[in-house]
């Protein structure tokens, strides 16, 4: 039997072990110092050049738009996001005539909302670049439609308005997962919750306020990771989507853009891993930022 | 008056969801003078011949069962390799348990991008670039870590006692594993299992970069590079006719698991 139990372990263990140590973890390792190096590709021509990388980062003003860029994408996409399908969460119980069970096609609203999160975010980069084609998209059809035609433009053609454009549709891919989400966290609250404030005189958007929300706030911190790395992404949207990719004039660019450009088109290896290496720190202090909000003052049910 | 702003709220929401979607599944029907001069009309006559074209000329068909053989290859040894790993870190005891089982936890916390670059090498070296064998071995290797840290939990609220009786009655450990615990453990992973198929089905970066031959094309590639190249072509229909096939495998798969997938997407995202 303890031979049995030492040959099984090692049979479970081992492959999975080679696999990720193979494909996953050295490579993670090398990141690390090929960012310190000058290596254009070739076998054994890779310069020790310190921290020159990191600095010249700073001067690449392609990098910089980036940079801004993944940080505005960082704050309004999460926001937006939750935001929306916490309202829609609680629209979809306000509707109810408790003021908590779901209103009348609550079902079918939750199956279709859904759906987009499920879709392969390469597929709605295409969609939506159609439908932001100025001449021939939807949105440009549909205010024409209802006498709005001087609000249409070139939506991914305006430096302007190019990231908000790509921002909506990240949004768009997400908000109803989260409606979702947030719909079932309202569900798992206690309804004499609910009964006692409405005795107590609540009004329902005091009821949203003071009971519902205190009690999502894990929903909406998970939500906010998990946004937060979406928008420190946005690389699969933003190339298939925009001209250049990453234009107009660098409006749309994001670190994940520069970092593949200047790896695989320009083969600077060495320069597109300190990219890498500042992406790793950035999602880093994201995750801890958020667990560490999280920490204090959680909402106990008993 | 107060009943009436959630439902109109709820019904925009579903209007700006649905219709991006069914314009361009009615787009798909039309041709491109339809498209082009009129594109909110419903199509004439149903061109079905878009989708064809789309299949056989531009290639979807291909890209889809690339798609399904590498998707296919990954998840199988992703939930193999996962589970395995898992239990038995789950319900055995020894030395290096809890080392073996962060640096599998820990990967979950690095971005993609960051080992991009070597990884491209790695792959290179191996001389598995732009081959079935090497994106699903790279799809599960990326796979596993979450796959671990999700039923490594799984398995420990199991129940010992059936285990306990099976190794009574001769079975090795193996046979436990395989006859007794995975059955046991199937709600786990269904739930991994569609997070892990939508997770893989919807990769774009990795093939990206490990998968440069056109004839070996994903399907989220292949549609990438048809939105540019039938956009010289100036073939709207056939890309329109891409894009539903491409987006019907996840609204049947949808439709038909509809509950066990919101659960599944829903806990690996509280997890």
């Amino acid at each position: 039997m303890k031979h049995g139990r030492l040959r099984f372990l090692f049979g479970a263990l081992v492959p999975a072990l080679v696999l990720h140590v193979v494909f996953v973890l050295s490579p993670y390792a090398q990141a690390f110092y090929l960012s310190l190096t000058d290596w254009t590709g070739v076998a054994g021509e890779a310069h020790y050049v310190g921290a020159g990388n990191y600095a010249r980062l700073g001067g690449d003003s392609l990098f910089l738009d980036a940079v801004r860029n993944n940080a505005v994408m960082l704050v309004v996409v999460p926001i937006v996001t939750l935001g929306l399908g916490l309202f829609l969460a609680s629209m979809l119980h306000l509707g109810g005539r408790d003021g908590r069970s779901g209103i009348a096609g609550s079902k079918v609203y939750q199956i279709v909302y859904f759906f987009p999160q499920l879709l392969s975010l390469v597929i709605v980069a295409v969609l939506w670049s159609f439908i932001y084609n100025p001449n021939t998209g939807l949105l440009n059809g549909v205010l024409r439609g209802i006498g709005l035609g001087s609000l249409a433009r070139s939506w991914l053609g305006d430096p302007d308005l190019a990231l908000p454009a790509v921002m909506a549709v990240l949004v768009w891919s997400s908000a109803g997962f989260y409606m979702v989400l947030f719909s079932a966290a309202i569900d798992g609250i206690p309804k004499e919750l609910f009964e006692a404030a409405l005795l107590d005189g609540a009004g329902r958007w005091d009821t949203f306020r003071r009971v519902t929300l205190p009690l999502v706030r894990d929903t909406v911190q998970v939500g906010f990771v998990y946004l937060g790395i979406t928008a420190l992404d946005g690389f699969a949207v933003v190339q298939v989507m925009t001209a250049g990719p990453g234009g107009p004039d660098g409006a749309t660019e994001v670190i994940g853009l520069s970092l593949y450009r200047n790896a695989f088109t320009y083969g600077k290896f060495g320069y597109a891993s300190a990219m890498g290496v500042a992406l790793f720190f950035a999602t880093l202090t994201l995750a801890v930022l958020a667990l560490r909000a999280g920490r204090k003052e959680r909402v106990e049910l008993a | 008056m107060k009943r009436v702003v959630p439902h109109v709220a709820m019904l925009c929401w579903g209007v700006v969801t649905a219709l991006p979607l069914l314009w361009a599944v009615l787009s798909s029907f039309k041709t491109d003078q339809q498209i082009l001069t009129d594109p909110w009309s419903l199509p004439t006559t149903p061109h079905v011949e878009n989708w064809s074209r789309a299949w056989n000329q531009a290639d979807i068909g291909r890209y889809f069962l690339n798609s399904l053989v590498v998707v296919g290859g990954g998840l199988i040894l992703t939930m193999l390799l996962g589970a395995l790993v898992a239990y038995a870190l789950a319900r055995y005891d020894f030395r290096g348990n809890r080392i073996i089982y962060y640096t599998f936890v820990a990967a979950m916390f690095f971005p993609v991008f960051l080992a991009l670059v070597p990884l491209f090498f790695v792959v290179q070296q191996l001389g598995l670039l732009g081959t079935y064998p090497g994106l699903i071995l790279v799809y599960a290797a990326y796979a596993v870590p979450f796959t671990v840290f999700f039923l490594h939990s799984f398995f420990r609220t199991l129940p010992g006692e059936v285990a306990e009786a099976a190794f009574m009655d001769g079975c090795s450990h193996a046979g436990v594993f395989f006859r007794v615990m995975l059955p046991m453990a199937r709600p786990g992973l269904v739930a991994v299992g569609i997070f892990n198929f939508l997770g893989l089905w919807n990769q774009y970066l990795l093939p990206l970069v490990l998968n440069p031959d056109p004839d070996r094309y994903v399907l989220a590639q292949g549609l990438a590079s048809l939105s540019v190249s039938q956009g010289y072509r100036s073939d709207w229909s056939g890309l329109f006719a891409g894009l539903t096939i491409a987006m019907l495998p996840v609204l049947i798969a949808y439709v038909a698991f509809q509950r066990h997938i919101r659960a599944g997407m829903t806990a690996g995202a509280v997890k």
